[in-house]
């Protein structure tokens, strides 16, 4: 633990997956709103529009996989780590 | 303590090729379904068997969703994208058998499976439009769009890849973690939303291979939502 670099990538790590997932978080939560509002309108669309929710939220969910897969490459592939 | 999983195990030489865990994984799963679909479409009948009935649901929801989402005949794509769709079912569910670790929870696997998308919408884009015809659409809207196309082509491909395994990479390693604080019963839950998850990427990854085949063959490119992303 003597090198800095490995105490800053932790901290690099940590970072990118709390602010990573703060803004897919929000965002999932304006598209479920969003969705229940639309069922709430339209019940008999709630088979459509539940199977695009959950496209949606996975295409949402994937920023926030990113910051997670960055976070493994520090953790486990640092190229500055030896 | 878990091991880095960007590493893939090696499990047997075969001559210079060392072969991981997850090929070794990937054969099974794939002669599996092989010997599955063979077993099953033996005797088709006219009047359908339960198994048959099974399967004949499967490949008519399959073509719906085809239908659905390119807005073309699934016969030419009902292959490719049912293979798809159910090798990473498949092989996202591989976890609930003890001891096997889902192979598209290695980088390899997802990066051949989106490998094989890229050359797929390739090869549909200059089959339907001729090469010229197919390179023409890299300067759609204008011929500024040109480097932009391409780049987009190769970062949505590694991002289909990555989409992949970042989801049952960390699926897998929730559960490692879950596992190493408490044994018995407690990562059931994890387990159950993996299953979720598991299929979940499977049809995002099969609908987002038809949009960027659809998008290669159709007329106008990216009708469709989510080919914005």
């Amino acid at each position: 633990m003597d090198n800095p670099i490995e105490i800053v990538s932790i901290l690099g790590a940590a970072l990118a997956v709390s602010f990573g997932a703060l803004g897919p978080a929000l965002a999932e939560g304006r598209a479920v709103a969003a969705a229940m509002d639309a069922i709430a309108r339209q019940p008999e669309a709630a088979g459509t529009l539940s199977r695009t929710l959950f496209v949606g939220l996975a295409m949402i969910e994937t920023m926030a996989i990113y910051c997670l897969v960055v976070a493994v490459l520090l953790l486990f592939a640092n190229p500055f780590v030896h | 303590m878990m091991h880095s999983p960007l590493i893939s195990e090696t499990l047997f030489q075969l001559g210079p090729l060392p072969i991981g865990k997850a090929v070794a994984v990937t054969w099974g799963l794939l002669a599996l379904l092989a010997g599955g679909s063979w077993l099953l479409t033996r005797r088709l009948r006219l009047r359908p068997t339960r198994w048959q009935s099974l399967l004949e649901l499967l490949v008519a929801v399959l073509d719906g969703q085809i239908r659905d989402t390119m807005q073309v005949s699934p016969a030419p794509y009902r292959a490719l994208i049912g293979s798809l769709f159910l090798f990473i079912l498949a092989a996202n569910w591989a976890e609930l058998i003890p001891g096997i670790e889902p192979p598209t929870a290695s980088l390899e696997t997802d990066a051949a499976l989106a490998l094989i998308v890229f050359v797929a919408s390739i090869a549909c884009g200059v089959a339907s439009r001729g090469p010229a015809g197919y390179l023409r659409t890299f300067a759609e809207p204008s011929w500024v769009m040109i480097p932009l196309n391409i780049v987009e082509q190769l970062t949505r491909t590694f991002s289909l890849s990555v989409r992949l395994f970042g989801n049952i990479m960390s699926g897998v390693f929730v559960l490692g973690i879950a596992l190493s604080l408490a044994g018995l019963l407690v990562p059931i839950p994890f387990m159950a939303l993996d299953l979720l998850t598991g299929a979940i990427q499977a049809y995002i990854f099969s609908v987002l291979a038809m949009v960027f085949i659809g998008a290669a063959v159709k007329e106008t490119a990216g009708t469709h939502p989510a080919s914005k992303e």
